[in-house]
């Protein structure tokens, strides 16, 4: 299709500055990862005097980084499976089933989407609290009770966007298998999980990511040993002594397997999510 | 790598799919499949809701946090403590949900015109659109507190880019401070539609996608150009799209918390008082949890007032098209 010349010359320019914003601290993040403090305690350098790997090194040592990451995966990785192992029974039901509530616990998932999370976070921080008080069981400060807080925003969406996922698998499927001698829930473990298993895995991801990133509930609800990397990097990064050039390294570190994951899952994820917009 | 970004076609809010003759099951069996659900519901929702509503009638300071049945009753003297806009506490509470606003109408506004800009661009095929794609994707991609970590060394006075890059095109004469006063709240829309731009993009983009390329060629026949085809076929047909889009935007930037909070910390300049931090403020670092209470409650009462003209509107905008 005939294109006039200023458009092409607009897109140029367009497509430039806004890569170059989106760009600008990635590339912030990665050269001063590999360069000795004395640059990142000047002024800021474009280039490394010269470069080196000992940020990545030395940040295991500043701050405690593998407990950090050993906590972050735990939580995340809990919250997330089980979201999805809880998520796939319901949204099975909503797929495929007309029953009484049916609307009304579409319309739950999906408003308490949009509630703040410190409408979750203080009552849930006072009733962990009475409930050590009471029953000496620690939920505050443990990650059991990090990863229950965390599966107010995994579970929601993990129901909403795998109903959207099952409602893309045709009925006639399952149908077969049914007519084949499987009892609905045979069919459902035989036909229906195997063919939904890249919106399961998309899910999965996705709930990690969220999970991997959260702030709020972690920097109530942790202490010392059960920090998350969220909170971690965050307190260490605005103290007043700060080696730039290692918590640049931790956070490209933890950084790199999420932004992998998202951009080769993202397809998935678009798709789930504009399918859910429209009902 | 061209093609890691392109986005399934035909399952955007615009085009939906052929309906397909659905076919409802009955029995008991759904109850069954909900009850994990329904039960951790419950447990992680419906009841704090509850409790949180109940809280904000209580007298709930850090004395009987660990006994809140011996916290007395406070009526709605938490309510008129917050919404008396005379005394310190309303006042600063009023303040914050203004700045909220102001700053949500910016960050969206921009957001979504960065993301439409971006997706009308990379609308047709040309040479590295892929990689264009995916570097416009990245800001969305990476784990929020680290990007935002490191925008908070960008920001730095002596040592961040920031001041660099202005002083090297000469545009400022001497280094800014940008984590404090003023310059706190543009630091912080700036970083919030770094942020939220590609998500606008994506949603976008796959929305267009839906687009039949001949109402294209049709508007281009009738002596259409390039700015009355974006007029006349995309933004009508991306209505849909933009209306849950603008929605869902609206609602992550109002609810933020991980941004200003890695940021700024627990105590962000009061020019930056985000709504979210402002509460978290109140309960966790002042131990009043009536009064935390009280500002949640009155929050949520007014997103769900928000939301519901919002969809009202919308719905009737569509019947009169």
């Amino acid at each position: 299709m005939h294109e006039p010349v200023w458009f092409r010359w607009a897109r140029v320019v367009v497509l430039t500055l806004l890569g170059l914003f989106a760009l600008m601290p990635v590339y912030v993040m990665l050269s001063a990862s590999l360069k000795p403090l004395s640059d990142v305690q000047g002024a800021f350098r474009w280039l490394p005097s010269h470069l080196t790997v000992a940020p990545f090194i030395d940040m295991w040592k500043t701050i405690p980084l593998l407990r950090y990451l050993e906590n972050s995966l735990i939580v995340a990785t809990a919250a997330s499976v089980a979201s999805v192992l809880i998520a796939l029974l319901a949204s099975y039901a909503i797929s495929r089933y007309r029953f009484h509530g049916r609307q009304v616990f579409s319309i739950t998932i999906l408003s308490t989407q949009m509630f703040p999370g410190i409408l979750f976070l203080l009552p849930l921080f006072v009733i962990f609290v009475n409930i050590g008080q009471v029953t000496g069981i620690n939920l505050y400060g443990s990650r059991t009770g990090l990863i229950i807080t965390y599966m107010t925003f995994t579970l929601p969406f993990a129901i909403w966007m795998l109903a959207a996922y099952l409602d893309t698998i045709p009925r006639e499927l399952d149908q077969a298998a049914e007519v084949d001698g499987s009892g609905p829930m045979g069919a459902f473990i035989r036909v229906v999980i195997p063919a939904a298993i890249p919106g399961i895995v998309a899910v999965l991801v996705y709930a990690f990511m969220t999970a991997w990133s959260e702030q709020l509930f972690a920097s109530v609800l942790t202490n010392d040993s059960t920090r998350t990397l969220a909170v971690g990097l965050q307190g260490y990064a605005t103290q007043n002594q700060v080696y730039w050039n290692q918590i640049m390294a931790a956070s490209l570190t933890v950084s790199v397997p999420i932004v992998v994951g998202f951009l080769l899952l993202q397809r998935f994820l678009v798709a789930g999510m504009t399918a859910g917009s429209v009902k | 790598m061209v093609d890691t970004i392109r986005v399934e076609k035909g399952v955007t809010a615009s085009a939906p799919p052929p309906p397909r003759k659905r076919r409802w099951r009955r029995g008991w069996l759904p109850y069954v499949l909900l009850i994990p659900a329904i039960l951790l519901e419950l447990l992680i929702h419906i009841i704090p809701m509850l409790a949180g509503v109940g809280i904000s009638f209580l007298q709930l300071t850090e004395l009987y946090l660990s006994n809140w049945r011996a916290a007395p009753f406070a009526g709605f003297s938490n309510y008129t403590l917050v919404v008396n806009f005379n005394g310190a506490i309303g006042q600063a509470l009023l303040h914050s949900f203004v700045v909220t606003i102001l700053y949500t109408v910016i960050v969206l506004a921009v957001s979504w015109t960065f993301g439409m800009a971006a997706a009308v661009f990379t609308q047709r095929v040309f040479r590295g659109r892929g990689v264009i794609r995916t570097i416009f994707l990245i800001p969305y991609a990476l784990p929020v507190f680290a990007s935002v970590i490191t925008w908070n060394f960008m920001l730095q006075r002596d040592t961040g880019v920031v001041n660099q890059l202005l002083l090297d095109l000469h545009l400022i004469h001497s280094r800014a401070f940008w984590l404090i006063g003023q310059n706190s709240f543009y630091s912080l829309v700036v970083v919030a539609i770094w942020r939220s731009w590609p998500f606008a993009f994506l949603i976008l983009t796959a929305g267009m996608q839906s687009i039949p390329t001949d109402l294209y060629e049709a508007a281009a026949i009738d002596g259409s150009g390039a700015i009355g085809q974006v007029r006349h076929v995309t933004l009508p047909l991306l209505r849909p799209v933009n209306r849950v889009l603008l929605l869902v935007l609206f609602l992550w930037t109002f609810n933020d918390f991980t941004v200003p909070f890695t940021l700024f910390g627990s105590a962000p300049p009061t020019q930056a008082d985000i709504i979210s931090i402002h509460i978290y403020e109140n309960s966790f670092v002042s131990w009043n949890f009536g009064t935390g209470s009280a500002m949640s409650v009155l929050l949520l009462l007014f997103l769900l007032v928000i939301t519901v003209i919002y969809l009202a509107v919308g719905r009737r905008g569509e019947r009169h098209a």
